[in-house]
């Protein structure tokens, strides 16, 4: 069965003044009707892999792969003409902070219907009353109201909720949700991932979760990868993460706060230059 | 304003949002208020600013009525019949009772009633400046928006060029090899002023503005004689404004097109010239408009320079004359004239802001 995306040894490079700077480093995985968390710290190249699939980096970057792949068929470099049909349409984003990413003059419920009409080809009335379920959806109680709202007049969590509504309205086969919550209050964190991973669920679809925190993407996603300098440095079940073997993955799990067994100084992680390079510990299924 | 959870705040507290409008109605009605407060207290400035250059400007007025030769009680006659022997703040009161009647008393050098001169150059510098600025405009900011959504392009290198050009330009010279060109080789353009001889005095002055006027009295031999006199003044006064609007909209735009909410328009696949003037473009127009104002108030009072050339009788050419021949009256009412003309725009863009942005208080 061919997975939903496969990417092969993908690499996006910027050039310097020095040569070209790697951001990603040949990373490869294979995406399923699951939740695949990508763990790493910040500049690992997390971003940079999520906006490569969705043809998103823009000159002078440069993205190469050996492969990259939707649905057994090339989304490499293709042109930006048919890469606009795929994107919104199959392969959709969730970005950090709802108060930047989304546009503060429009009303939440024209930024939702935009992207509905773009790909389903229907009109005004079909586009706002799926904007309304959608918002319903995302178990906004109020839809009318926050549909006729501008950006500035709800909360980050609300806010959230609207762009999840946004971006899974044209019933895209993949979600990337590049830090969908770190920029929300820790009392909505879970409730608007609790929201996102029962649609993404419902519908069957592959999600692609960014974090830097381990626990969160642990307690969501069926498999992780472990990034470290634009290289999986380890790629794990999400229910095997305490047996990580890679020593980066031990030093982020070490570092994490645990109310079973308090210590008196959490350990800060030390980096080694051999990590950069080194081969992932564990291959990925498939032979790779 | 505060930021409320809407889903987490249902039932009886919540209000509709009928009401909900309302408040942002209200509190916009009350800003407004400020704002026309502010304003009248800024036209006070003025007139005292006005008032004391009237009054500490070396020249006696009395002497500019009477005369070199008057004896001495006929100039204390004149003083006192000017009100001059008054203490300030009453004779302030007199002057501003005075302006707001539009009396700005006699000017010595035309011996017209200033605000009668006014009322017939100001409609010429407002037509042209008008005309520039929106040449200014319809060219300069789609040259600024491409400039910027195709950075380092050939377009935004074309469009660096011709603002520096219009930067650096002399208007004085560039004027006269327009004129040149166009009316003395090409005879294309009309010449200087602002109507041919067979036009002149021939469309009944309902606005002032040659343009309306011929429209108005339907008289299309006279519209393409003023346009042909217009055409070449305003649009060298179009490039400067050009210039300066280009500029201003591609650093906004430059500015925009690098926020998330352009990448999630992205993310959306949306075309990219749906990104550009449906998302980013529509996030400028606040700036854009002080920016297009400001460029029409410049040209208001800094056209001098081009009225000389094209001939125009103008504000500028009428100010400058009045300062050379130590007219006071004259130029102090130019100047209320300009200033208030500041003012309303200021509260032009004011209002136009409160309505194109959602997030105006
Ligand atoms: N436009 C760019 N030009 C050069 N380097 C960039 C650019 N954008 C990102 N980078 C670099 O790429 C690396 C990876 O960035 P990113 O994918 O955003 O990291 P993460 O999301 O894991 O925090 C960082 O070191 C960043 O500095
Ligand atoms: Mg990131």
């Amino acid at each position: 069965m061919t997975p939903l995306l496969s990417v092969r040894d993908l690499r996006v490079s910027f050039p310097t003044r020095s040569g070209s700077f790697q951001a990603v480093r040949g990373v490869s995985f294979d995406l399923g009707r699951e939740r695949l968390g990508v763990v790493g710290e910040s500049g690992s190249g997390k971003s940079m892999t999520g906006r490569a699939i969705l043809g998103l980096v823009r000159p002078p970057g440069k993205v190469t792969a050996e492969r990259l792949e939707l649905d057994g068929e090339s989304i490499l470099n293709l042109p930006e003409r048919r890469m606009r049909k795929l994107r919104g349409a199959r392969i959709s984003m969730v970005m950090q902070d709802p108060k930047f990413s989304l546009n503060p003059v429009m009303t939440i419920g024209r930024q939702i219907m935009e992207s509905y009409r773009l790909h389903s080809g229907q009109g005004g009335q079909a586009a706002r009353d799926k904007a309304l379920d959608m918002l319903r959806a995302v178990q906004i109680r109020d839809p009318e109201r926050v549909f006729d709202a501008y950006p500035h007049e709800i909360s980050g969590g609300m806010g959230q909720r609207a762009m999840i509504a946004m971006m899974l309205a044209p019933d895209p086969e993949i979600l990337i949700a590049d830090e969908p919550t770190s920029a929300l209050d820790v009392s909505v964190r879970n409730e608007v991932l609790r929201i996102m991973d029962k649609l993404v669920r419902d519908r069957g679809m592959g999600l692609i979760f960014i974090s830097h925190d381990l626990n969160l993407v642990g307690q969501f996603c069926d498999r992780v990868l472990i990034m470290y300098a634009g290289r999986v440095v380890e790629e794990l079940p999400a229910h095997d993460l305490h047996a990580a073997r890679h020593p980066y993955t031990q030093g982020l799990l070490n570092s994490l706060p645990r109310l079973d067994q308090p210590v008196e100084r959490l350990s800060t992680l030390q980096r080694q230059d051999s990590w950069r390079d080194a081969d992932i510990a564990t291959p990925l299924p498939g032979g790779l | 304003m505060t930021n409320t959870d809407l889903s987490a705040a249902p039932g009886p507290g919540a209000s509709p949002p009928s009401s909900r409008r309302g408040a942002r109605l209200g509190r916009r009605m009350r800003s407004l208020g400020g704002l026309l407060l502010s304003l009248a207290l800024t036209l006070l400035g003025l007139l005292l600013v006005t008032f004391i250059i009237g009054r500490v400007m070396p020249i006696d007025p009395v002497l500019k009525v009477v005369g070199e030769r008057a004896t001495q009680a006929q100039y204390e006659a004149a003083r006192l019949a000017m009100g001059l022997d008054k203490p300030l703040w009453q004779q302030f009161l007199v002057y501003m009772g005075e302006v707001l009647r539009g009396d700005f008393g006699r000017s010595i050098s035309t011996g017209h009633p200033v605000a009668q001169d006014l009322r017939r150059v100001f409609p010429a510098t407002f037509e042209l400046a008008a005309l520039g600025t929106l040449i200014g405009v319809c060219v300069g900011v789609p040259l600024g928006v491409v400039a910027a959504a195709r950075r380092g392009g050939w377009i935004d290198q074309i469009a660096r060029v011709v603002a520096l050009v219009g930067y650096s330009m002399p208007i004085f010279w560039l004027g006269l090899m327009g004129l040149l060109l166009f009316y003395g080789i090409l005879g294309w353009v009309g010449g200087p002023g602002r109507q041919g001889i067979v036009y002149d005095g021939m469309v009944p002055e309902m606005t002032g503005m040659i343009l309306v006027d011929s429209l108005l009295a339907g008289d299309w031999g006279a519209f393409r004689d003023a346009f042909s006199h217009i055409i070449l003044p305003a649009s060298l006064l179009g490039y400067f404004s050009l210039a300066y609007v280009s500029r201003m909209t591609r650093s906004f735009m430059l500015e925009q097109l690098s926020a998330e909410y352009i990448t999630t328009a992205r993310v959306k696949g949306l075309s990219e010239r749906r990104v550009v003037w449906a998302h980013a473009f529509r996030n400028i127009l606040v700036p854009l408009i002080t920016v297009i104002a400001l460029s029409f108030g410049s040209l208001l009072e800094g056209s001098v320079l081009t009225e000389i050339v094209f001939s125009w009788p103008g504000l500028g050419q009428y100010i400058t004359k009045a300062l050379l021949a130590a007219d006071m009256n004259a130029v102090l009412g130019g100047t209320v004239l300009i200033g208030t003309c500041f003012v309303a725009l200021n509260i032009l863009s004011d209002v136009l802001y409160r309505t194109l942005d959602p997030r105006a208080k």
